[in-house]
């Protein structure tokens, strides 16, 4: 055994076994001493060991998104956090595109915070749509700055000169990137200049709509991805929390760690004490491995004095939620014109009225939440982690370690799932105070899947009514609608929320979907905020936000309405597609408005036969559509869903699912594929597997023993379709999920004519429903 | 002192017998393509080999693994270019990625006991690997042209 490689304590003792492992203890050493500065730690997900590359010679930096060096790499800076998107190749390839570089040439580092950056969130789908104007302005510069450093070169104009595939060339003359940068380029950019440089028009790009090796990939199939739960610093202990019983408000009385002493590598138990007031009531217990961190906490035992909302369920939280609809004093009104329905009502032939639920879902991220923080060198606080919000979760830790503004750091990793929630960064706060109350010293928290869960910001559970008025000819007249829940923007950056036309503050978050592109004459929308659940749990952004939810009773809904005057649910809902008055849209984000909505929902329908019946017994295709996440950047998606109900047991099964989607330019096509597919099965998965309850103050379900979310054998096919566009590119990591669960229970109810009007759909409502 | 080899080098642990093969791996060895999801053997993040079957090694003592050979996806192929995770670039299967070297690590013993599966054998199989990203509908078709390349075949894919 001569060959055998002991552990510990040589722990690292392995690079031929693990280069990577060996990497990254080299990475940690970096860490151990200080990174020369903030901004200077950063991660490439193309490179084995995470590390950014680094420039050769000088390098020539037309905005402070890239720089080009003398080998002419051009290094892309991506602010936006990478989780499955795919998202800095996207990017990076609207700058290279505008540019003319080599994609080859080309690489990625997501950077740490720096104020510099300025918003660091990735969330709301927006990370094309906001990056596209950016990035390709960065690009054109550096076209422009090779181009004019060349005809100085050259003594041609400017104008003679062509940038393309990373070579520069004019009238017989040739130089790369690299040539041009080590010959000096000093060209910089105002603001303004920046704005007024010349664009290439659709018919130009390379690179936007085609095909490109996605930077993040291929490390993903060799384990080579860093992701947070991998981030290591020399010396660090390990931390596991124990968590009180109620999300706010529980005071610890007591802690006994009498028996956890004899546990192998247990140091000690921390009483967390949190300024900033993100965790209460935590304790985290510290050992010198993460196993031994979770032996001893089953060991330790805390007594809490718990919170109020020890006592609260989710039936109290829904009943609250009804009790604030009916009080029409409650809530904001959404802009939607013309608000005054009660008059509209009270002369109304006919009115039809609906109330629909949905329950708490979990994000249940596969990566479980983890932090590393400690102080480096330089005394800054270093938080490795994956993250989708950094700058609201960085005055979080300033508070919380009592320091002010850069004095705390966030280094990117790669994140195991975000889907919003890791848009909320709370987790990472317990660290920093365990490792400030360790005087620095390096503490990784990784959380068990069950505390997760427990502390998970869940997408809160929701009650909606809508009610719609028709004359005696069955028009409609006028709509009214009122929606409730947990509002995660109040709770966590009540700054955000914009005021509805009667000056009440409202999360868009919580309202996106309500204010929709039909024309119902007079509506009014109304947003609620349930402060139960908010001072229940701290609701969270769960991926697609409230179109998730909203558009299930809004879709169903419009169904439901057809119905009931005898119309046909497609015609019903083309025909109140009319682009005029605020429904025509504006440019360039919503350009065409309601006619691009009705050629979605056209199309979706003739593609997957919605209508036309030849369908087995139990089986039919239901559909609906939505603007994405909301009217300032929509993106149209039609869908329909396929399905069968068995009667016998109430199952549901979903046989395949088509999108059609108008986001404007695709930029990823591959990408984009990806997501839509990624987003409608998300759809499903919470339109009939997820779905928990409050109970005593938390999700019921911690683990997947009961917590149920879509596997592969209850996995339909996925069409997806995009309409050719050259129109401003939309986001896309959400809408596709929008549309899925009112297209299921539309199909359920044209397959056996029960109405389901709560998520998630399970077996025995549908059971149920048919008894009934 | 708890032996068993990891990608084919011999391995000796001081650790508590009952410490999950997961953590020894994550943490003893330092090996951290192998991944924590549930803990309970339910979402197959944490899927290695041992003596080449497919093991939980979030749910399996590092003591039932004494002697053992274990390996990892780092392991799986030296230069990473196992037809699996050929398959899974040339079809861009991953999205976050978290779950895929357990997703893999599954298909490769997959594909050793049934180097022909059907549709409803991949379902089957995989079914036990949760994806969060949702990527189900690319993983079932990679394994579907990794299997075909196995077996020397071409595919239209």
């Amino acid at each position: 055994m001569a060959d055998t490689l002991h552990f510990p304590p040589h722990k690292r003792a392995l690079p031929d076994l693990s280069r990577r492992g060996f990497l990254v203890s080299l990475c940690a050493v970096g860490a151990v001493f200080g990174f020369p500065k903030p901004g200077a730690a950063a991660m490439d997900p193309a490179a084995p060991d995470g590390l950014p590359v680094a420039a050769v010679g000088a390098t020539y930096e037309p905005a402070i998104w890239y720089w080009i060096d003398t080998k002419g790499i051009v290094n892309v800076n991506i602010i936006r956090a990478e989780m499955g998107q795919h998202v800095g190749t996207a990017i990076a390839r609207i700058l290279a595109d505008e540019l003319g570089a080599n994609w080859d040439d080309v690489r990625i580092t997501h950077v740490d915070t720096d104020p510099k950056w300025g918003l660091m969130v990735t969330g709301g789908s927006w990370s094309v749509w906001q990056s596209w104007p950016v990035y390709r302005q960065a690009g054109a510069a550096g076209r422009v700055a090779l181009a004019e450093t060349a005809a100085l070169l050259w003594g041609v104009d400017a104008s003679e000169v062509s940038v393309a595939n990373g070579l520069v060339t004019a009238a017989g003359n040739s130089a790369s990137f690299g040539e041009l940068v080590a010959a000096g380029i000093t060209r910089s950019f105002t603001e303004d200049e920046l704005k007024a440089l010349p664009l290439k028009s659709a018919d130009e790009l390379t690179l936007v709509g085609k095909e490109v090796t996605a930077l993040d990939i291929a490390n993903k199939t060799t384990g080579a991805t860093i992701y947070g739960i991998d981030a290591q610093a020399e010396g660090m202990v390990h931390a596991v929390p124990l968590l009180p019983p109620t999300r706010y408000g529980s005071v610890i009385t007591a802690i006994d760690d009498s028996a956890a002493k004899s546990v192998k590598g247990y140091q000690q138990t921390l009483k967390l004490e949190d300024p900033s007031e993100t965790v209460q009531g935590w304790a985290m217990v510290i050992a010198d491995s993460h196993w031994a961190a979770v032996k001893a906490a089953k060991a330790v035992k805390v007594s809490w004095t718990p919170g109020p909302a020890a006592t609260v369920d989710e039936a109290q939280i829904q009943d609250y939620g009804r009790k604030l609809i009916a009080d029409e004093s409650t809530g904001a009104l959404l802009d939607t014109g013309d608000s005054n329905v009660d008059p509209v009502f009270a002369k109304a032939a006919d009115v039809f009225e609906a109330e629909y639920t949905t329950a708490s879902v979990l994000h249940f991220q596969l990566e479980p939440l983890n932090a590393l923080a400690f102080r480096n060198a330089a005394g800054v606080w270093e938080v490795h982690t994956g993250n989708q919000w950094q700058s609201l979760a960085l005055p979080w830790l300033q508070t919380a370690l009592g320091v002010g503004d850069g004095e705390v750091v966030m280094r990117s990793y790669m994140l195991g799932g975000g889907f919003g929630r890791r848009l909320n960064g709370d987790y990472a706060v317990p660290v920093a105070l365990a490792s400030k109350m360790l005087d620095g010293k390096p503490v990784k928290m990784v959380m068990s899947r069950e505390a997760d869960v427990a502390f998970d910001s869940l997408r809160a559970p929701s009650v909606q009514h809508l009610k719609m008025a028709f004359d005696a000819d069955k028009a409609v007249i006028a709509m009214d609608s009122a929606v409730t829940a947990g509002w995660p923007t109040k709770v966590m950056v009540p700054g955000f929320m914009p005021k509805g036309t009667n000056g009440e503050p409202y999360d868009p978050f919580a309202a996106d979907g309500l204010d929709h592109w039909y024309d119902v004459g007079a509506q009014r929308a109304r947003a609620i905020s349930n402060d139960l659940a908010e001072s229940t749990f701290r609701p969270g952004w769960l991926r697609s936000v409230s179109p998730g939810w909203i558009n299930f009773a809004v879709e169903s809904f419009m169904d439901e309405a057809a119905r009931h005057i005898g119309a046909d649910p497609l015609q019903f809902r083309l025909d109140h597609f009319r682009a005029t008055g605020r429904n025509a849209g504006e440019a360039p984000n919503a350009t065409g408005g309601a006619t691009r909505q009705a050629n979605v929902l056209r199309r979706v329908a003739e593609l997957s036969g919605y209508g036309k019946g030849g369908l087995p017994d139990d089986t039919a295709v239901g559909i609906a559509t939505t603007y994405g996440q909301s009217r300032s950047m929509p993106t149209w998606v039609g869908g329909a869903a396929q399905v069968h109900v068995d009667r016998a047991s109430g199952r549901v099964e979903v046989q395949k699912i088509w999108l059609v989607v108008d986001c404007g330019t695709v930029v990823d096509p591959n990408g984009a594929k990806a997501q839509c597919e990624g987003a409608a099965l998300w759809g499903l998965s919470m339109a009939l597997f997820e779905g928990t309850e409050i109970a005593a103050g938390l999700p019921r379900e911690r683990n997947l023993d009961s917590y149920t979310p879509l596997r592969m054998i209850d996995t339909p096919e996925v069409v997806v379709e995009f309409v050719e566009s050259t129109e401003v590119p939309t986001g896309l990591g959400e809408p596709g999920t929008t549309v899925v669960a009112p297209a299921i229970a539309n199909a359920i109810f044209e397959a056996v004519g029960v109405r389901m009007r709560h998520l998630p759909i399970t077996p025995a409502e549908v059971l149920a429903a048919l008894a009934g | 002192m708890i032996e068993f080899s990891i990608n084919g080098r011999a391995v000796s642990v001081d650790v508590d017998p009952d410490t999950p093969l997961l953590w020894v791996i994550r943490d003893e060895v330092g090996l951290t393509g192998t991944k924590f999801g549930c803990g309970i053997g339910m979402c197959g993040a944490c899927t290695v080999h041992v003596g080449g079957r497919a093991t939980r090694s979030c749910i399996t003592p590092v003591s039932d693994v004494a002697g053992a050979e274990i390996t990892t996806i780092e392991g799986l192929d030296p230069a990473g270019e196992h037809p699996l995770q050929q398959a899974w670039r040339e079809l861009k299967v991953p999205q976050c990625g978290y779950c895929q070297s357990g997703q893999i690590m599954q298909a490769a013993a997959f594909l050793k006991d049934i180097p022909n599966p059907t549709d409803a054998d991949i379902d089957a199989v995989m079914t036990g690997n949760l994806c969060r990203c949702m990527t189900y509908n690319r993983i079932r078709e990679a394994v579907r042209e990794a299997a075909a390349a196995m077996r020397g075949e071409k595919t239209n894919g």
